[in-house]
């Protein structure tokens, strides 16, 4: 058995072995954190597809920010004590057989289809090419995607802002 | 068969994402707290992008399949800060973050 294969399935069981914590885990830090053990996984699973800088970019945006993000939407969000972080989980039965049956089909139809695998070389590193096509084919959307970055940054800083300055004039009111 | 799982190839890293995904979509259907529904949104964009990398990897795809995982990643950002903002003004207005509780269209 090769090193890639054991690797492969280390890492694959252990994304959906967090995921799964994930889901069917009560207390929702403990749901942030196996969130967190998935996304490194995904990203170790980008590192076995030659992907060196996506894995890069997962692991500073996911596990650095978003993750964090969460985490901070969590605290600010929970009434009473803090070891009260309890989710509420309902419908049980048919979520269950929903995502059972969605899983179900996509791997009949993964496994049944017959692709056109090529071999591709193993590249040594794909961020000199990732970077000339960002700056050549892409860089419509690369510029677009700052932009809508700005945007999103303006309307959460917005929304953030008029949450506090309404509590303080709730609390004058009262 | 043994040869087959010996051999982890593109079916295989479909599997994966396709257990993400029917993960993910029971987070966002079972549960009634609006940040394990983020989480749920979360595990399947990953899945997503796992599925375009594997292709570009497997196949004629090349880069481009890269290039749409990035574009997937820088996307996720956004939604995310953009969600919890709106997430904390629900919980201003509601003082719960219960998917049932929030009911009114008009607050």
């Amino acid at each position: 058995m090769e090193l890639t294969t054991i690797l492969f399935y280390f890492f694959s069981i252990a994304t959906i072995g967090a995921a799964a914590v994930m889901v069917f885990s009560k207390n929702i830090v403990h749901s942030a954190f196996a969130l967190m053990f998935s996304l490194i996984g995904v990203a170790s699973l980008y590192v076995l597809l030659y992907a060196d800088f996506i894995a890069a970019t997962q692991l500073l945006v996911y596990v650095g920010g978003i993750l964090i993000l969460i985490l901070f939407g969590v605290m600010l969000t929970t009434q009473g004590r803090s070891f009260d972080y309890k989710t509420i989980t309902v419908n049980l039965v048919p979520a269950s057989i929903l995502s059972l049956g969605v899983a179900a089909l996509l791997i009949f139809v993964f496994v049944k289809t017959d692709w056109m695998i090529s071999e591709v070389a193993e590249p040594d590193q794909t961020i000199y090419d990732l970077g000339m096509l960002l700056m050549g084919d892409y860089v419509l959307p690369f510029i677009i995607a700052g932009v809508l970055l700005l945007i999103a940054i303006i309307g959460a800083i917005l929304m953030a802002t008029r949450l506090s300055s309404q509590s303080i004039k709730n609390e004058n009111i009262e | 068969m043994i040869q087959w799982l010996a051999e982890p190839g593109l079916t295989h890293f479909l599997i994966v994402s396709a257990i993400l995904f029917s993960l993910g979509l029971m987070a966002i259907l079972s549960k009634r707290n609006v940040i394990m529904v983020l989480m749920g949104v979360e595990l399947i964009l990953n899945s997503a992008n796992i599925n375009m990398i594997a292709f570009s990897r497997f196949t004629d795809l090349g880069l481009d399949g890269q290039m749409i995982g990035l574009f997937v990643i820088i996307i996720a950002a956004a939604e995310a800060a953009v969600a919890l903002a709106i997430v904390l003004n629900i919980y201003n207005r509601f003082r719960s973050i219960n998917l049932d509780e929030i009911s009114l269209l008009k607050g």
